[in-house]
């Protein structure tokens, strides 16, 4: 019988359960219950996953096509009061869009930098006194944060920056020249600063 | 111990969930239970104990919330018997559904809420029990007696 019952249960349509979902994460937001939004987002540079708390964007990984590992991590860092809610993150995706386009030359939306902790804050922070159009080099950075030896350290902090393209980590390059690591990967990288008129 | 995103409980339970707010609402009200459990769910969230049960945890407030919207929509709906909450007769289509609905709705709403978290719910008879009031035996029993009286007004569904 149990088998027969569940057969016989209403069965929920995917569009209807995606609906609902969508209900949810409104009612949430509006109770204040929404701790980190997230959304997709297609751009050249690949498929971006975005999250948002209520302070601001949070997060931009380059992961969109496969969030699980994200989302995951953001629900330990954060909470786990996570839900899809591509409506609250519709301004940040075109403040996004906008940069990677070439229409805008910096992001106006509010950040949110509680996953940048210590030294790498330090950094984020230095990150985005680098006016558009220009490029630092590690040691560059390293020096206006008052560690000049700490190069390496620049270097995994930028790739730790938790909002790429919101805040310019591709804007540091390597004293030779080099384009350097990018989370995005080198191509993303490129495209970036060749929108900005300053690729390498 | 990580705690996966809600986003991915919703996901992995959304179904069953409706199913239950279903199996005891109308159509249209089943969609408020299902929003009014998941709101609920996602408050208590951040303080569920590590490695609880999470299905039987959203069935049991799927439970309390299909209970509180038919007192509302009982006393909104003059004249209705409350353990008889009248399925959307009206929707045509899914005729098996709406048998099962229909089958259920015809139980004394004590059996019909057994049945409900036991079969559909997934919940073993202790934790019915805690959810309806009184003993193990006896959510088994009126289970167990809601499940015979289906089979007779479903006619022809086999064991």
């Amino acid at each position: 019988m149990p088998d027969h019952l569940d057969d016989l249960a209403a069965a929920l349509p995917q569009p209807r359960l995606d609906a609902l979902r969508a209900e949810l994460a409104r009612r949430a937001a509006a109770s204040d219950l929404l701790d980190v939004a997230y959304r997709t987002l297609e751009t050249e540079l690949g498929t971006l996953l975005l999250a948002a708390t209520p302070a601001g964007l949070v997060s931009v990984t380059f992961d969109g096509d496969d969030p699980s590992a994200t989302l995951e991590r953001l629900a330990v860092a954060l909470s786990p009061r996570v839900l899809e809610a591509p409506a609250r993150l519709d301004a940040a995706a075109q403040g996004l869009e906008r940069l990677i386009g070439g229409a805008a030359r910096g992001f106006d939306g509010a950040l949110d930098l509680s996953l940048a902790h210590g030294f790498g804050r330090q950094v984020i922070e230095q990150l985005q006194q680098i006016p558009y159009g220009q490029t630092r080099s590690y040691a560059e950075v390293a020096e206006a944060v008052g560690s000049p030896r700490a190069v390496r350290a620049v270097g995994t902090a930028c790739r730790k920056n938790p909002l790429p393209i919101a805040i310019p980590c591709h804007r540091v390059v390597r004293s030779d020249g080099n384009l350097g690591q990018y989370a995005g990967g080198p191509e993303a990288k490129r495209i970036l600063l060749g929108v900005e008129g300053s690729a390498a | 111990m990580t705690r996966a995103p809600f986003d991915s409980i919703v996901a992995q339970h959304g179904a069953r969930v409706w199913r239950v707010c279903r199996a005891l609402l109308g159509e249209h009200d089943a969609d408020d239970a299902w929003s009014e459990t998941f709101l609920a769910a996602l408050e208590a969230y951040p303080r569920l104990a590590a490695g609880s049960n999470v299905e039987g945890w959203l069935v049991t407030i799927a439970h309390r919330k299909a209970i509180d919207v038919l007192r509302r929509s009982t006393r909104l709906r003059v004249g209705e018997v409350p353990d008889r909450p009248a399925p959307d007769a009206s929707v045509p289509g899914r005729s098996r559904d709406l048998d099962l609905a229909r089958a259920l709705a015809r139980l004394p709403q004590r059996q019909r809420e057994t049945v409900v978290l036991h079969h559909l719910g997934g919940l073993p008879f202790a934790e019915v029990a805690a959810a309806v009031g009184g003993s193990a035996d006896a959510a088994r029993r009126a289970s167990s007696d809601g499940v015979r009286r289906l089979r007779e007004l479903l006619g022809g569904v086999d064991a």
